[in-house]
């Protein structure tokens, strides 16, 4: 038999049906790898008898040839999506013991459509990282190493926890969410599939928030298939969600004909910015010489406002967390620290409870919504905004899709950039605008870069026009041919 | 913008986080390094445009008056650092 | 324009009003728990209103149906696009830590509320806006010694905040506007008004100045819970205030409770040195945009409110102003006037209402709704009247009995025989009797003692047990005096 832990979710499907292993095999062979890979504390929370239990309920329905489409698949669970009676932590300190009553509507469709989940995945605290180091249940550690180089690597973030895992084959698939970046730049430091939809195809609801106007989930898995497979049970329509888009969930694995002949893929100028390293500027024109190749038009465009993209985000997205996270208070949830009075105990409480990149959020997003500075800071953002969706739709009158790399370099190692908060944020420079302006990217393996290390092109498309960017991606892999794997890998330790 | 040790301390109040008075000179730091960084917005020229409100073009759902939810005190205080009689609990609060 | 009189002269109240009505709905503004009142703790509540986390708010349409008619019935403006907002501050029952609101742009914009003062003026009071918000949940502080109790069962639940220009000079005037509103609210089907039960509370904003000069510094007193209690509240209010300033003082911008025990108002204690909302459109939530033919839509479907309904029972029944303002406050005893009214003597059902009807309710402690007399039987009454089975007085017997048994009119004439005699021949007997017994005193009236008539009234009523006809009487016995 294979190593079940290799396949890929379409394999491991195809091999469920043709009844060449059951549902509880593949999920036991994912339960031993979750605690193979311990190492990278890639997770918080391991469900191993949930697992289980889930895989034979699969096999049952499996054997009456009842299977949904992730019928008995194993898949791991990002800790920001709240999964009934199962702690939910957003990988922070303040949410000590939280157990919650509900399940996010996401997890609830993987669940439905018959997927098992192994556990809750490491993430930067309340999502606001790209190094997963922020996590107060300690970094997860990236399962590759820089050739000749045995220090630890971040995963990147803020879904570090699903890539490392991912990546080291102890789930065939995790859930991430994307504010800045935050699925396709861990994807892309660790050599897998990242897909943030347009914002509204999948639902919020049961999501811990981070930037509500930014925050969207997606799936994390080893091929743009496994992407197209798991995107279409996660998206869908949800009236609980007032910003989740009415629209048809198409089949996104039958979009994927290989075929982009004749497409026009933007490249935009300003992505080449000061300073790029020639690794990312030839990997991107790889990318560029791919999609030619296979018939597509590659066509100069231009995204004027892109330089000032990094810079609306953080103003945007700490105003919106410094409300979302006024909840954590002490008082219906997770930690208390006791205080004389009511404010002693709030500010005690989220002194202790929040983490010092948490807390740099919140003063900031305090601050520019604050009286006085509201017009300078937060309405001005969203005005740059607009204009960053602006040229977006702009280029889209010439151009169907966009090419870019995903991130400016590789992988870094834990705590080399923890010191200067910028130099961390310009991580998210080529994935922010997409976020901004509510557009699907996808973020596919693509080469090594110098060091070894795997670094991932961008696919940007229009909004609800993911089939596009998982057909392009779909050609990229194809060319690419990323085989290499980490050197820290699940079933061979 | 250079923020003072006296505006990190408001900003911390509002945001009731606790900021032992040794932090709020190395945080009001970090802070204004940040914000003199994002203030390279004031560059761009945004006049007559309008903020964005939101990023998906549809009009605002509304659901039907309908009871659907409710009656789970349990679920409801479950996580509760402090419960009481059916209620939350918290330090007295006067008025 | 009433003054307060002071050590330095005369000074102008200035007061507008801050209404926060509960709107009528089965489900939350943003959830699917229920609005009940009293129901036990926490009983009410959906993860949604509890701030847990990854929860999102879904507006319900009938919340902002009742405040787009709302509107409707202030004569305001309808913004068919708004804004929903959080304002941002911590308090032990507001879990999300921040409370959906509308700032800048508020679903409902100017209008105006006509007053009908005692003196028979009437003053226009402006509408600043109408806009739609959560409740908060509510904190005990009395259920134990070191600890506030909350209870989210009120969290989230759906308030149209009425904010009123400072176009109110007396306290009267702020108690007409409260209950003109309140009038117009319950009309409309959009908030029961029951100040007791919290589901229209008001926040004042009391400042004073000499006439003619700029608006003062004011004081916003919170959450005050009867228009009595804030009538008396802006009375000392603006007592103070003069006080504070001929003593040389300034009034700061603050806060104020209105304790009703002492009459008085003071300064709350809470923390409010952080008063910084960080208002900004709620990313959860989308604007709200009207379709006009919707909104059209409601205002055909608006009752009769108070004001035309006044002016048609002052044209279609001829009743005074005053009389009319009476019976349209509130809906129920409109429609009972009305239904005792259609096709009779409507002056003589206004006076049956407003008086015999109005006092028994009153000693009963009962609502017109459950009121002992149906509106169809004080109606049947007065045809009795009309056809002369009852007389006035005979009618004032009835009509007590009607309160007493519920009874209808014509069962309790039957039962205790309180038909009018008319037939002449009766009381003819009856007068020829009272004149044979008291011989002298029909001397004395011939004699010119006029006033004596009332007597033998008297006593001819007295023997018919009060059942002769009073007209029918008075031409006979007149006739046989002057025989
Ligand atoms: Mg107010
Ligand atoms: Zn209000």
């Amino acid at each position: 038999m294979t190593n079940l832990t290799d396949l890929t979710i379409a394999e491991a499907r195809d091999g469920l049906a043709a009844k060449r292993f059951t549902a509880r095999e593949l999920t036991a062979a994912h339960v031993a790898a979750v605690e193979a890979v311990r190492p990278l504390n890639a997770f918080i929370t391991e469900t191993p008898e949930l697992a289980l239990a889930q895989a034979e309920s699969s096999d049952a329905r499996l054997l009456r040839g009842e299977a949904r489409p992730l019928e008995g698949l194993p898949l791991a669970i990002k800790d920001l999506f709240c999964t009934k009676e199962v702690l939910t932590t957003a990988a922070s300190h303040i949410l000590d013991g939280f157990k919650p009553p509900y399940e996010s509507t996401v997890t609830q469709n993987l669940w439905d459509a018959g997927a098992v989940m192994l556990g809750k995945l490491n993430l930067d605290e309340f999502a606001m990282g790209s190094s997963t180091t922020t996590s107060f249940y300690g970094p997860t550690e990236s399962p590759w190493r820089r050739d000749g180089d045995n220090r630890a690597l971040v995963p990147g973030g803020s879904s570090g926890g699903s890539a490392a895992a991912v990546a080291a084959r102890a789930a065939l698939g995790a859930t991430g969410t994307d504010t800045g970046g935050s699925i396709r730049q861990p994807a892309s430091f660790v050599g897998i599939v990242g897909l943030k939809p347009t914002y509204g195809r999948c639902s919020r609801w049961g999501t811990i928030a981070f930037a509500s106007s930014l925050d969207q989930a997606g799936p994390m898995t080893r091929s743009v298939r496994d992407a197209a497979i798991m995107l279409k049970a996660m998206a869908g329509h949800d009236p609980k969600d007032s910003t989740s888009a009415p629209q048809a969930v198409p089949d996104f694995e039958a979009a994927l004909s290989g075929d982009i002949r004749g497409l026009k893929i933007g490249i935009p100028k300003e992505y080449r910015v000061d300073g790029m390293k020639r690794e990312i500027e030839a990997l991107w024109q790889r990318g560029i010489d791919w999609i030619k190749d296979a018939g597509a038009e590659p066509v100069e465009i231009s995204l004027p406002m892109t330089k000032y993209a990094l810079a609306t985000y953080y103003i945007i997205a700490p105003a919106e967390a410094s409300s979302n996270l006024a909840r954590y208070d002490g008082v219906r949830f997770g930690l208390r620290v006791p205080g004389k009075t009511l404010d002693e105990m709030y500010e005690l409480t989220r002194a202790e409870g929040f983490g010092a990149e948490v807390q740099r959020r919140i003063l900031i997003g305090t601050y520019v919504l604050s009286a006085g500075y509201y017009d300078a800071y937060y309405l001005k953002a969203q005005r740059v905004r607009t204009l960053i969706a602006r040229d977006f739709a702009e280029a889209y009158k010439q151009v169907e899709c966009i090419l870019t790399p995903t991130t400016p370099s590789t992988a870094f190692a834990i705590g080399e950039k923890s010191d200067d908060p910028i130099a961390m944020y310009l991580n998210d420079v080529f994935t922010v605008p997409v976020n901004l302006a509510g557009l699907p990217g996808i973020s596919v393996p693509a080469g090594l870069g110098e060091d070894g290390l795997p670094l991932g092109l961008q696919v940007i498309g229009r909004a609800f026009d993911e089939a596009t960017i998982l057909r392009v991606a779909g050609v990229i892999e194809r060319a690419a041919g990323f085989t290499a794997r980490p050197q820290f890998l699940a079933g061979r330790s | 913008m250079a923020l003072d040790k006296a505006t990190v301390a408001h900003i911390a109040t509002l945001a009731r986080i606790k900021l032992p008075e040794t932090e709020q000179g190395r945080i009001a730091g970090e802070l204004s390094h940040i914000l003199t960084w994002i203030e390279q917005l004031s560059e761009v020229n945004t006049d007559g445009v309008e903020p964005m409100t939101s990023v998906v073009a549809m009009t605002m759902p509304m659901r039907e008056d309908v009871v659907t939810d409710g009656n789970r005190v349990d679920d409801i205080l479950a996580n509760a650092p402090e419960r009481a009689n059916g209620f939350f609990v918290v330090p007295k609060v006067v008025e | 324009m009433s003054l307060i009189e002071g050590r330095t002269g005369e000074w102008e109240v200035v007061i507008g009003l801050e209404v926060h009505a509960q709107i009528i709905s089965n489900a939350k503004l943003f959830s699917g728990a229920a609005t009940a009142f009293g129901a036990e703790p926490n009983t009410q509540v959906s993860p949604v209103d509890a701030g847990f986390p990854g929860m999102l708010p879904v507006i319900n349409r009938r919340c902002v149906e009742q405040a787009v008619k709302t509107g409707l019935g202030l004569a305001a403006r309808i913004n068919l696009h708004s804004v929903f907002d959080r304002k941002n501050y911590f308090y032990a029952d507001l879990p999300q830590g921040y409370q959906i609101s509308q700032y800048l742009t508020p679903v409902v914009g100017k209008g105006s509320i006509i007053l009908d003062m005692p003196d028979g003026s009437a003053r226009e009071i402006g509408i600043t806006r109408l806009h739609l918000e959560q409740d908060a949940g509510k904190s005990l502080h009395d259920q134990q010694a070191t600890s506030t109790y909350v209870d989210l069962n009120r969290s989230g639940v759906g308030l149209m905040e009425i904010v009123s220009e400072p176009d109110m000079r007396t306290a009267e005037e702020a108690g007409a506007y409260l209950r003109k509103l309140r009038s117009i609210l319950r009309y409309l089907g959009t908030c029961d008004g029951n100040m007791e039960e919290g589901s229209m509370r008001c926040d004042v904003n009391v400042s004073v100045r000499k006439p003619g000069a700029p608006l003062g510094t004011r004081c916003e007193i919170k959450n005050v819970n009867s228009v009595r209690f804030v009538m008396l509240a802006i009375d000392y209010e603006a007592r103070r205030q003069v006080e504070v300033l001929e003593d040389g003082g300034e009034i700061r911008q603050e806060t104020r409770l209105f304790d009703s025990g002492r009459g008085t108002t003071r300064p709350m204690r809470s923390k409010e040195n952080a008063h910084d909302y960080r208002y900004f459109p709620d990313p959860d939530l989308l604007p709200l945009i009207l379709d006009p033919a919707w909104v059209e839509g409601i205002k055909r479907t608006l009752p009769e409110l108070p004001d035309a309904k006044k002016s048609r029972f002052v044209r279609d029944y001829g009743l005074s102003v005053e009389d009319a303002g009476v019976l349209v406050a509130e809906q129920e005893s409109a429609d009972y006037f009305e239904a005792v009214a259609r096709g009779r003597d409507a002056k003589l059902a206004a006076n049956w209402v407003m008086g015999d009807l109005f006092g028994a309710l009153n000693r009963l402690g009962r609502r017109i709704e459950d009121s002992p007399v149906s509106a169809a039987g004080l109606g049947e009454m007065i045809d009795l009247i009309a056809d002369g089975t009852l007389s006035g007085r005979l009618a004032k017997d009835v009509f007590a009995g009607m309160v007493e048994t519920g009874a209808s009119p014509a069962a309790i004439v039957e039962e205790r025989g309180l038909r009018q005699v008319t037939d002449t021949g009766e009381i003819e007997t009856a007068i020829d009797a009272v004149l044979a017994a008291n011989g002298d005193k029909v001397a004395e009236y011939r004699s010119g003692k006029d006033k004596l008539f009332g007597f033998f009234v008297g006593q001819v009523m007295k023997a018919t047990q009060g059942k002769a006809n009073p007209a029918t009487l008075n031409e006979i016995l007149r006739n046989k005096l002057a025989g």
